[in-house]
């Protein structure tokens, strides 16, 4: 009960509050501020209030004294989804970090992602932007770590689930989900029988954070509490490029899903079993 | 199916990557006298994944997409590397999100992005639906895209039954809003407007190609590999409709 009660949620904070919350006191600095309200340009004719961020915190900073730029989604603007205004904004600080790199400045990127992935009102610019991203996270990846944080509660879903996938680690809570396709559209294509979008126990047991980390497709689980979320991304940022990266292990996964008996439907259990053998 | 025709087209000789599900096809053709890698992701109605029969980029997928990538690299030659797309969608499934679908199309990605670093042209050409996850796993991370001009030839986050529910609008409304934004739209001469194609062409048999055709497109493909000049993927910047999405960046560099 002590416990409970000394820890900070962070999943209660808003984006800014999250980036201002990972980095050393007093070193915050945010790009394109909300004062410079560049929004986006294809929202208010759908007739859609933009928002002076678009829902896209870009951050500098220090962590542990380490040089950092933080991109942090504000989960609570339009489901966290991604436009050409936000997701440019992510796309092009982790190309100048990586371009910091190549001139010996070691800027690390830590993303915190409460995302549903494309904004459908801009759908093929926020496709195009998730791909910029992608492209980035595998560039500045050489050099040094990207950490992903999904924090929840709006979780990581879509084209951002494989930015996620990317990262040179992963760090999820209890309150996190992460999937490629969200549960409405998994039932409106797949059918009721196949997902049913309503079941929400069903659903945490195969995409939660605790499932996700136990079948070996995130590195940290960690209470949602500021200090230790701080603490754990510090951590991993002084650990370096990790020796091997996730999305590298085409092998070992092929191999996996060959053991597999595809033809039941499947459960938690078994894809714990699948992945990760005596460890679950 | 155009995705097979237009690899069996293209292509020639033995399958370049054993051990590889049989929704891919890879092979290396010549092209300009170089060897040259073609992927296509295609139909496989035997399919292990029943959610994966009809082309989507699946678990199998994404992860023998990043093997056969992976091959390419390991032959040391910066080979091309040609990614035939037609692709319906990812693979929408229990089993899918269970197993982590998201980690196997960010292999695939992973490994396009790399060839791309490691100086491979890699070049994506569009010759059917360009959908979503599946594209991103699968053509998205090429320095050059070139599509076919044709009403089967598109490129969109989501199909329209899906983006309506979550966007709460009917078929009807989505429709009338693609027509009047570009970044909405499903046909292919609004994608182009938003400036990510290298190059769009048409021919005479998309489905069928000719000889003239599948002559025309290698041709456009050999110039897409020899335009190549950089590792990354700011060719895809300029266009009016893409305006912001320089703006942002110009911004972020000045205030960085």
């Amino acid at each position: 009960m002590t416990d409970l009660l000394s820890r900070h949620s962070f999943v209660e904070l808003g984006a800014r509050q999250r980036a201002r919350a990972l980095l050393d006191s007093g070193t915050f600095r945010e790009l394109i501020d909300p004062f410079q309200r560049v929004m986006s340009p294809w929202l208010s004719r759908q007739g859609v209030v933009p928002q002076a961020d678009d829902g896209v915190v870009i951050a500098k900073g220090s962590i542990a004294g380490l040089p950092v730029v933080i991109a942090a989604i504000e989960g609570n603007f339009q489901g966290g989804s991604l436009g050409e205004v936000g997701g440019a904004k992510i796309a092009g600080a982790l190309e100048l970090a990586a371009e910091d790199n190549r001139k010996g400045i070691e800027t690390r990127a830590v993303l915190l992602l409460e995302t549903g992935g494309v904004r459908l009102q801009e759908a093929n610019l926020g496709l195009a932007a998730i791909a910029d991203i992608h492209a980035a996270i595998v560039d500045l990846r050489q050099y040094q770590p990207v950490i992903g944080v999904v924090a929840g509660s709006v979780g990581c879903f879509g084209g951002m689930s494989i930015a996620a996938g990317l990262c040179s680690y992963l760090v999820v809570t209890r309150e996190a989900r992460l999937g490629l396709n969200g549960p409405q559209v998994i039932e409106q294509e797949a059918g009721l029988e196949e997902y049913d979008s309503r079941d929400r126990p069903f659903i945490w047991s195969l995409t939660g954070g605790e499932q996700r980390f136990n079948s070996g497709l995130a590195d940290r689980y960690v209470a949602d509490d500021v200090a230790q979320l701080q603490q754990t991304v510090t951590a991993l940022l002084q650990q370096g490029v990790p020796a091997q990266q996730r999305s590298r292990q085409a092998e070992h996964y092929l191999a996996r899903l060959n053991e597999l008996d595809a033809s039941p439907h499947i459960d938690a259990a078994t894809v714990r079993a699948l992945y990760q053998g005596e460890r679950s | 199916m155009r995705g097979l025709q237009w690899f069996n087209a293209l292509s020639a000789g033995p399958a370049a990557v054993a051990g590889l599900p049989a929704s891919l096809k890879v092979a290396d053709g010549m092209l300009g006298g170089q060897p040259v890698r073609f992927i296509a992701v295609v139909t496989d109605p035997d399919n292990r994944f029943p959610r994966a029969r009809t082309g989507e980029v699946g678990l199998l997928e994404g992860w023998g997409l990043a093997k056969a990538v992976d091959d390419a690299i390991a032959r040391g030659d910066q080979r091309p590397i040609i990614a035939i797309v037609d692709v319906p969608s990812q693979a929408y499934g229990r089993r899918e999100e269970a197993l982590g679908i998201h980690q196997a199309l960010a292999a695939a990605a992973d490994s396009y992005a790399r060839a791309r670093l490691a100086g491979h042209p890699v070049i994506a050409l569009l010759v059917g639906k360009a959908m979503s996850g599946a594209f991103l796993a699968h053509g998205y991370q090429a320095n050059r895209l070139i599509a076919l001009r044709d009403p089967g030839v598109m490129v969109h986050a989501m199909g329209k039954a899906s983006a309506a529910r979550v966007t709460l609008r009917s078929v009807e409304e989505l429709e009338a809003l693609a027509a009047s934004v570009p970044p909405m739209a499903y046909d292919i001469e609004s994608f182009a407007s938003l400036g990510l194609l290298w190059e769009t062409l048409s021919v005479s048999q998309i489905e069928q190609p000719t000889a003239d055709d599948v002559a025309r497109v290698g041709d456009c493909l050999l110039k897409a590999i020899r335009d190549v000049d950089g590792r990354d993927l700011s060719g895809r910047l300029g266009a009016s409709n893409r305006a912001a999405s320089s703006h942002v960046r110009q911004l972020l560099r000045e205030q960085w």
